[in-house]
């Protein structure tokens, strides 16, 4: 490519069929931006929303966001989960302030409008009017109703503790969307066992949320960019592993068993990151004790599209919140969790592995830093494109990790939903 | 419980706070583990963990072990975008007091304010929030038993590499 070549393409298309070069103005366009937000996180799909141990008693509620839409995951007085959205029926305000809270009902400040934890209007102001020196003055006309004038409420779906929502009715069951698969290491995860919430970290990414999907379906970088998965073999390209994806492409599961690490040259020599001399002065850094629910890898990375990674890397369990907010940055929000019989050693070992992971992590803070420096390249010159080639051109499950095939499948589902 | 120490050690107490400013911000990061007793502990917390009840840390370093393993990360491991920091840290408030009026042990807090500045940008607050320590005196003079930063910066920056 010439160096002149136009660099702010008037009339963008993405050349041929394939999905191995994406253009970079899929991640810089505020029109694309906003299909995006319709097509995959407030239509088709279900979106993340939290765990039920965030909310285990009546009145307990937690504010949250779909895309850009704030959203409150609610649990009522019957032990349901409901989801609606923080928009107040009458003037539109995100009434909702508080992050996390227990409250009988909710109500909005400005004209105290109040509604059910189901999302139902039940009270509105001088509705009748106000009686003053015998006649009554104003009030809403007789033909209101407040069985027309609830909450957005969202469809909800929860497995295994984990709390789903859709802002369309018609979306198909949560199983179905997920796919035999997926859903066969989603309930590796969660098999019903009761999640205890260790908390939250929180960071601002300055890069299209894309990019944190595309991180997490890239077996490529992470035994290169991360001199903790290279030198101690948590995760690189001789380790034993798998890909495997939905049949649309959009989900996928990274698989991997820890090899012994150390000097490979075949996957080390030359690689910056690699550390040979290396070794933790505190052992409790990488005190990795299996679990019999493991069923033997290591670590599975899963990307549920478009809204949440599910992390198991060793002993450490959280989920991802990709939150977006532009097409150039999103909230990545980081559930740490463990489970209800978890002894105290355990909780100790999984609080201590967190180390390596989140927006300070030994492993996870390089994976914020590339994605900015990505956006800056993409930002510099939208008309040129990446280049997704390893391991070939095409899209199917895999039996090592040196390709970037999952990311050619979710750029292929990505043209097909945006007609691009 | 006593909550007076004599000027010598107030004084003293000052300097490890302004020690330590100095030292992380001064990229000699090497430094940073000897604030630390052997088995001293620095734990970087948001406030909402700190506040729920939850023990989940940003980072949770055990040891000067593991604040030594953490300076290697820094230095040799964690590809990041270089930047300056700046540290203003308020005056210690002293909570309490073990011992005789030169102290074993004090329980204090100080305010803290990173600024963080990138070499092509302007400088702006990365982090804010306060230190919970436990200070005991050693040989050596005074040294952190822990360093509990509970940041009200909740929303990172993106991410968080050098000591705050």
């Amino acid at each position: 490519m010439t160096g002149n070549a136009t660099v702010f393409p008037k009339d963008p298309t993405w050349e041929g069929e394939g999905s191995s070069r994406i253009p970079f103005w899929a991640y810089t366009r505020d029109d694309l931006y906003q299909q995006e937000l319709e097509r995959f996180f407030y239509s088709g799909h279900w979106c993340y929303v939290g765990l039920e141990a965030e909310i285990p008693n009546p009145g307990d509620f937690r504010r949250t966001v779909i895309g850009e839409r704030s959203v409150i995951m609610v649990r009522d007085t019957n032990g349901a989960i409901n989801v609606v959205e923080n928009v107040c029926a009458h003037r539109g305000m995100r009434f909702c302030r508080e992050r996390h809270g227990n409250r009988k009902d909710f109500f909005c400040p400005y004209h105290q409008w109040n509604y059910s934890l189901e999302g139902d209007l039940q009270g509105v102001p001088f509705r009748r009017g106000v009686k003053q020196e015998g006649k009554i003055n104003g009030g809403m006309p007789p033909e209101f109703k407040l069985e027309e004038h609830g909450l957005t409420k969202l469809k909800v779906a929860t497995r295994g503790g984990v709390v789903f929502a859709s802002f369309d009715h018609d979306v198909e069951p949560l199983e179905e969307f997920l796919g035999p698969t997926i859903l066969q290491y989603f309930d590796r995860v969660f098999n019903g066992r009761k999640l205890k919430v260790l908390g939250y970290r929180r960071q601002r990414i300055p890069g299209n949320w894309k990019l944190m999907q595309e991180n997490i379906k890239d077996p490529y970088h992470p035994g290169l960019l991360h001199t903790w998965f290279s030198t101690f073999g948590l995760w690189r390209a001789d380790n034993k592993s798998q890909l495997r994806m939905d049949e649309h492409f959009r989900h996928a599961a990274m698989i991997s068993t820890r090899g012994q690490g150390g000097k490979n040259d075949e996957v080390v020599s030359g690689v910056d990151s690699f550390k040979d001399q290396m070794k933790v002065n505190d052992p409790r850094l990488l005190d990795i004790v299996p679990e019999p629910w493991w069923n033997g890898p290591t670590a599975v990375m899963t990307t549920v599209f478009p809204s949440v990674i599910l992390q198991q890397q060793v002993n450490s369990v959280s989920t991802r919140h990709i939150q977006p907010n532009g097409h150039g940055s999103f909230d990545f929000v980081w559930t740490h969790f463990g489970f209800d019989d978890d002894s105290e050693e355990m909780t100790q070992r999984r609080l201590i592995q967190a180390n390596l992971f989140g927006p300070a992590g030994f492993v996870s803070a390089d994976d914020g830093e590339v994605i900015e420096w990505s956006q800056e390249g993409f930002e510099q010159k939208p008309a040129h494109r990446t280049v997704v080639e390893m391991g070939g051109y095409d899209i199917g499950d895999s039996e090592h990790m040196v390709t970037e095939t999952l990311i050619r499948g979710m750029y292929a589902y990505w043209r097909k939903v945006m007609g691009q | 419980m006593n909550m007076t120490i004599d000027f010598q050690t107030y004084f003293e107490l000052l300097n490890l706070y302004s020690d330590y400013a100095m030292a992380v911000d001064s990229a000699d990061w090497e430094k940073w583990p000897d604030f630390f007793v052997e088995d001293g502990t620095y734990r970087l917390q948001p406030r909402e963990n700190f506040e729920q009840g939850l023990p989940l840390c940003l980072l949770a370093l055990e040891s000067r072990a593991m604040i030594k393993d953490r300076v290697y990360g820094v230095k040799e491991t964690m590809y990041h975008d270089p930047y300056y920091q700046r540290h203003i840290v308020g005056t210690p408030r002293v909570i309490s007091v073990e011992g005789g009026r030169d102290a074993d042990t004090i329980h204090s807090e100080a305010n803290y304010v990173v600024v963080r500045t990138k070499y092509d940008g302007e400088s702006t607050v990365f982090n804010s929030g306060y230190y919970r320590d436990v200070i005991v005196r050693t040989p050596e003079g005074l040294k952190l038993q822990s360093r509990l930063c509970i940041y009200d910066t909740e929303m990172i920056p993106n991410s968080i590499i050098y000591p705050i």
